[in-house]
């Protein structure tokens, strides 16, 4: 239960640094911050004690593996990430271009 | 025991990585804790999850540092201070109040359910021939799965290369 909380204080990092940052980089970390503690929770939950990897072998019980399907999930989610976050920088280098900042207070012809 | 110092120790590093001033510097505290995240999975016992956590956070550093090498801006002194503070203390109230509904019906942690999963282990090696179940779970069980994500993958490669493009025709005079 402790770690479920820990990883709870973790995302609400994360969403301090989303919603409180007016920098655009410390924004895309405060993403970067949630998607880590979204990963290590799902991770979390299939885990069992005294468990082993997900890998066959011979002369040992099967059903004391940890669950392998959170672990699948979260590695398509993973990589997912990797992808959104390319994409979120390459627009922030883009925004930096044209408006010489990364203070989203100071982009000033974003609003309509 | 050895989870609790690396979550302690990742949480550390975000809060370092979320509140120091200098751009790099934060980079490079988000990849400490990635990597703390990487040795998490490794303790948790998924050890494909921890190659991929490695090499994808690699990646993410380079994008990373690239955006901020030599731009490297003061933060300025944050207007509207208590007004921005109220609002993000309220969401994350709002958010934690959530939380704490959903943490009741969790699971004790350690014996997870397994209801889906059960059916993978048992028929899992006789019908992909996989040793690997997580391989076995990703690519046969779901592979639409998979295959969505690369779609979303090269969906992304695709817009930044958008994004990112010159214009290519000189303008004729």
């Amino acid at each position: 239960m402790t770690l479920y909380l820990l990883c709870l204080l973790l995302f609400c990092i994360g969403l301090y640094g989303v919603l409180r940052k007016r920098n655009l980089v410390k924004m895309i970390v405060g993403l970067g911050i949630i998607e880590y503690s979204m990963n290590l929770f799902f991770v979390l939950l299939g885990y069992r004690v005294h468990g082993r990897a997900p890998l066959d072998a011979r002369n040992q019980d099967i059903l004391n593996m940890v669950d392998p399907l959170p672990q699948a999930l979260v590695l398509t989610s993973i990589v997912i990430g990797l992808g959104v976050m390319a994409l979120i920088i390459a627009i922030a280098i883009r925004i930096y271009e044209k408006y010489g900042t990364f203070d989203i207070t100071k982009i000033k012809r974003l609003k309509g | 025991m050895e989870l609790h110092i690396l979550l302690i120790f990742m949480i550390v590093s975000a809060l370092v990585a979320i509140e120091v001033k200098d751009l790099l510097s934060s980079v490079i505290a988000v990849g400490a804790t990635g990597f703390a995240l990487c040795l998490a999975f490794l303790v948790l016992k998924a050890p494909d999850l921890a190659i991929t956590q490695l090499v994808v956070e690699i990646l993410c550093l380079i994008i990373l540092i690239r955006a901020t090498i030599r731009k490297d801006i003061p933060l300025a002194i944050e207007g509207r201070w208590i007004f921005n503070t109220v609002a993000t203390v309220a969401f994350i109230v709002v958010f934690l109040f959530f939380a704490q509904l959903a943490l009741k019906e969790l699971p004790a942690f350690g014996y997870p359910i397994m209801a889906v999963v059960k059916r993978y282990l048992q028929e899992g090696l006789a019908q992909t021939g996989a040793v690997n179940l997580v391989s076995a779970v990703i690519l046969d069980f779901r592979a639409f799965d998979t295959l969505g994500e690369a779609t979303v993958l090269f969906t992304a490669v695709i817009g930044i290369m958008a994004v990112l493009r010159r214009p290519g025709r000189k303008k004729e005079r």
